[in-house]
């Protein structure tokens, strides 16, 4: 029951003459959690990019859901696969409503207006995200983890079953932090999405991805469970930087400790 | 001086050089410039939107001044206005309007990751370049043509008859449609190729397609008005702090702004020396100029348009 949704292989892209990726080999089956990792100019970015066809010049094969990337339509791709892209500090001057409903893109037709069936996915997919509350407010007046937020509603209104996130946590305090990490194991556990995160947050990702993946110099350097790769030798040969861990106090993880 | 009332067009007995001005001069050109209005603002809302940049507008893309140097190259040769039932005029302003677009959008595609505001920069560069070619024109006419081009640049060369309308209302027409069919899209460009992009849109076509139509469009209206600046840039922004950034209802009050400011802006030119009349090119970009010095101050200390 848990087939592959995403099959890529032999991912290789070059961007003005710069290689990012390489012989990339990724399996992504419903359901699944994973997070990626990996350092700065690892090719993380670059990868969900490419799932999205915003690269569109790569070598190798990316499959969606059995078809390749090349022959479907941007449009069925979006219907397949929403992004939730690094906020940048970019604000745009829409309302949170607006912004939201522009997610049911897919599903527009030039000649129609917005049908109720496309409210509905708004309403639903902001009261998930938990921000129906300023419904009616700028884009421009929420603070950052608010947006963050929204653009995660956005990704939901689109309708698709796969929701990719690149570095969502950053710029979050922990309140939000903890509350985005709750949205995402909801949406993975109750809607079965399938939930691929870009993070450098390795602690929360340990503790709630079910898969971790690790990239290093644009590709793919460990593939497996937390427990596997929240060891010493494992993480210092990805990130080149020592680490130090600690045991989880209510479970049997471990965490990094914070340097001092 | 003789008005001519509303009453006196429908009444008999009123002189025919008043009627003749009422119907071959006035209504023609109320009706010119209003479509040509509705372009402008329309043309100058897609740019800012595909450009995620408030001040790019077909003027400062050199989209205008592409326009105007095909009308211009076609004026300084001896050339027929129409040809075969074609405005050659028309024809070599397209010419003028496409080239300077796909010069930038050419260069966006040599490089990937060409930000829009590079592209609104050599933009700006492909203007300068094309004025300095209008200059440098001008200088080897004789006195008359220069005076010619001089008017003509000015905008809003005097119209007569509708001849100038039929010539430019298919494209403007063509124009509009588009607008109105890409509203949703308008709004995805707004939020940049990569949201746009996740959200289904094929963005490079779309932005092929009206960068292609409202580059004739624009083409068509600088063929037969001159280069008319700042309404594009000045009407849309207007529209936007009076009904919203969403492109479904700013369409529609950009078009209707557009079209009444024009026309508004003529009347002005008409009435405010008369009986001399002010090319309303100049009206537009004395209004327009402290409009967009507002606009940069007010752009820096607000989080931006876009």
């Amino acid at each position: 029951m848990n087939e592959s949704i995403i099959k890529i292989n032999k991912l290789g892209l070059t961007v003005n003459g710069k290689s990012i990726l390489r012989e990339v080999n990724l399996r992504i089956t419903t359901g699944d959690y994973v997070a990626i990792l990996g350092p700065n100019g690892a090719g993380k970015t670059s990868l969900l990019k490419c799932l999205i066809r915003y690269h569109h010049k790569f070598s190798g094969m990316i499959e969606i859901f059995g078809h390749s990337i090349y022959s479907l339509s941007q449009r069925s791709i979006a219907s397949m696969i929403s992004y939730v892209p690094q906020l940048n500090g970019t604000t745009f001057p829409f309302t949170v409503e607006e912004f939201v409903l522009m997610g049911r893109y897919p599903y527009f037709s030039p000649f129609a207006t917005i049908h109720q069936l496309d409210r509905q996915a708004v309403d639903e997919a902001m009261q998930h995200a938990g921000v129906i509350q300023f419904a009616g407010r700028s884009m421009m007046t929420l603070s950052g983890g608010e947006r963050q937020l929204v653009l995660i509603a956005a990704a939901l209104a689109q309708g698709a079953k796969v929701l990719l996130l690149d570095e969502p946590t950053t710029y979050l305090d922990p309140m939000h932090k903890s509350r985005l990490y709750a949205l995402l194991q909801r949406l993975n556990t109750t809607l079965r999405m399938t939930i691929v995160l870009v993070t450098h947050d390795i602690n929360q990702a340990a503790l709630h991805a079910n898969r971790m993946v690790a990239m290093k110099n644009g590709t793919i350097a460990f593939d497996g469970a937390a427990a596997e790769i929240m060891r010493k030798d494992a993480l210092e040969t990805i990130f080149e930087h020592e680490f130090t861990f600690i045991k989880h106090p209510e479970n049997e993880y471990s965490i990094i400790l914070p340097e001092s | 001086m003789e008005l001519i009332t509303p009453s006196s067009v429908w009444q008999t007995g009123t002189d025919s050089s008043l009627l003749d001005i009422f119907w071959k001069i006035r209504v023609p050109r109320v009706i010119t410039l209003f479509f040509a209005g509705i372009g402008l603002a329309l043309s100058g809302m897609v740019f800012q939107a595909m450009f995620r940049n408030p001040l790019a507008t077909p003027f400062t893309l050199g989209v205008s001044s592409g326009a105007a140097l095909g009308t211009i190259v076609h004026m300084l040769l001896p050339l027929p206005f129409m040809f075969w039932g074609i405005s050659l005029q028309s024809l070599f302003a397209f010419s003028g309007a496409l080239l300077s677009i796909y010069i930038v959008y050419g260069l966006s595609l040599l490089k990937q990751g060409f930000s829009s505001s590079t592209m609104l920069l050599a933009g700006v560069a492909i203007n300068f370049f094309f004025s300095s070619l209008i200059l440098f024109l001008q200088y080897l006419s004789d006195l008359a043509e220069t005076f010619r081009i001089v008017r003509w640049l000015m905008g809003g060369a005097d119209i007569v008859g509708f001849q100038p309308l039929v010539t430019a209302a298919p494209f403007i027409i063509l124009g509009v449609g588009s607008v109105f069919y890409f509203r949703n899209e308008l709004n995805l460009f707004t939020l940049g190729d990569e949201l746009a992009l996740s959200r289904g849109m094929p963005v490079k076509r779309v932005k092929i397609i009206l960068l292609f139509i409202i580059s004739l469009m624009v083409g068509a209206i600088v063929a037969v008005l001159g280069p008319i600046g700042f309404v594009g840039m000045m009407a849309p922004h207007i529209c936007r702090l009076l009904t919203g950034p969403d492109h479904r209802t700013l369409s529609v009050t950009t078009l209707l702004f557009g079209g009444t400011f024009l026309v508004l802006c003529d009347t002005f030119a008409r009435t405010l020396i008369a009986p001399a009349e002010i090319p309303v090119g100049v009206i537009t970009a004395l209004l327009g100029g402290p409009f967009f010095l507002w606009l940069l101050v007010r752009n820096s200390s607000a989080k931006g348009f876009f």
